[in-house]
């Protein structure tokens, strides 16, 4: 993994402070470009304990990210990844995952990414029930855009965009994906890395498709724009505003300006994923016939 | 440790170390691994890395009981906990809260 240009010695100099996380992350691209308190990083980390907890082979494992700050992480991970136009992350996943079903394809990116332009994706591929992990880190703002309003933003939030305040009622994204068929559905603020590194291990063995949203803090936007305070004020809000309620009907989760955050799992179920339908019905119909990805394998051979 | 009652297995049961190490340069003076620390290992120090911020330092680094909670929260990958294989006995520490 060394960049180009860069003798090995100074490598092997700048990383003789070994991070455990080193194997995952790219670590001559660090420091991050995040800003100091963005819950992105926790976010990674927890992921990196979660492939540890598990024993994934990480060769097994594919990162999809979109635009955006969260969309960064494509760029940081030490695995494969694709770093795909805006919203279009879900897509490329789905792609990805039929061309090689083997592979655990995990969407790494943020909200305005997966619901606001890759609204229609996601929704559609959680209808399929596409075997694909989907991370969304949740921090109500366009950040890496300049603040502006984002379809999760509170009703009454200041963004750039609405200087009077917030006057849309937002998406609540738990309840979005449990109603479009999600397997998984959970919900954890950056506070939660212990509970969020368990629910990612659960997440990596789940078949179907799985969603856990991460509620971050933004502080150089939405926290400043809202009068919050720091990342560390945020986190404190976080600490005594959030209700864990594992199992609730996830229509009861919205989020509200200022009141309480419900964390927990909220759905878990198994629904047969696309594939399974795929070798089923075409099973059934086309007998002896049906071999899965065999139109592709014609193609490739072409 | 202090403890409201001494739990029966206490003297086969061995309190973990840690051993701290904080990446300076890397730090962004976010404040987490000082406030969450639940043995109040870590402080604020006052001097400036060279982007300015100010990195965490140990202050009371026999306190750590390498629960990881501190690399775990560090949104920047700059400071981590490893284990420090050691004799020590429940009975004994007491010097601190």
């Amino acid at each position: 993994m060394s960049p180009k240009g860069v003798p090995e010695a100074v490598i092997a100099a700048v990383s003789a402070d070994e991070h455990p996380i080193a194997p995952f992350l790219r670590m001559d691209r660090m420091p991050h470009i995040w800003c100091s308190t963005c819950g992105i990083g926790t976010t990674v980390k927890a992921l990196a304990s979660a492939f540890e907890k598990v024993g994934t082979d990480l060769d097994k494992v594919a990162i999809v990210s979109g635009i955006g700050c969260t969309g960064r992480v494509a760029g940081y991970v030490k695995l494969d990844s694709f770093h795909s136009t805006h919203g279009r992350s879900v897509p490329f996943a789905t792609g990805l995952k039929l061309a090689n079903p083997e592979l655990d394809v995990i969407c790494f990116s943020g909200d305005g990414d997966l619901v606001a332009i890759g609204g229609n994706h996601f929704i559609h591929a959680a209808r399929r029930n596409m075997d694909l992990k989907i991370i969304c880190v949740n921090n109500f703002i366009y950040g890496m855009t300049g603040g502006q309003v984002a379809p999760t933003t509170p009703l009454t939030a200041l963004t750039s965009t609405t200087p009077y305040g917030n006057a849309e009622p937002p998406f609540n994204l738990c309840h979005l994906a449990a109603a479009c068929g999600a397997n998984y559905v959970a919900r954890w603020t950056a506070l939660h890395v212990r509970r969020l590194t368990k629910t990612f291990a659960e997440m990596l063995v789940k078949p179907g498709f799985c969603f856990v949203e991460i509620i971050t803090p933004c502080s150089t936007l939405y926290a400043r724009k809202n009068r919050l305070g720091t990342g560390l004020d945020v986190m404190k809000y976080y600490h005594d505003n959030t209700v864990i309620e594992h199992g609730a009907d996830p229509a009861t989760t919205d989020i509200v300006f200022g009141g309480p955050i419900i964390c927990g799992k909220f759905v878990e179920r198994d629904r047969p994923t696309w594939l399974d339908y795929q070798d089923h019905y075409l099973g059934e119909k086309l007998g002896e016939k049906y071999q899965r990805g065999r139109m592709l394998q014609e193609a490739c051979e072409r | 440790m202090r403890f409201w009652r001494t739990p029966l297995d206490a003297d086969k049961m061995k309190i973990p170390r840690g051993e701290l190490h904080i990446i300076v340069e890397r730090c962004k003076g976010c404040e987490f691994c000082v406030e969450y620390c639940p043995r109040d290992v870590l402080e604020m120090s006052e001097e400036f890395n060279s982007k300015g911020y100010h990195p965490p330092k140990v202050v009371q680094p026999e306190n750590c009981v390498n629960c990881d909670l501190c690399e775990m929260i560090c949104p920047e990958f700059a400071i981590y906990c490893l284990t420090v294989e050691e004799e020590s006995a429940v009975a004994e520490g007491g010097n601190n809260s």
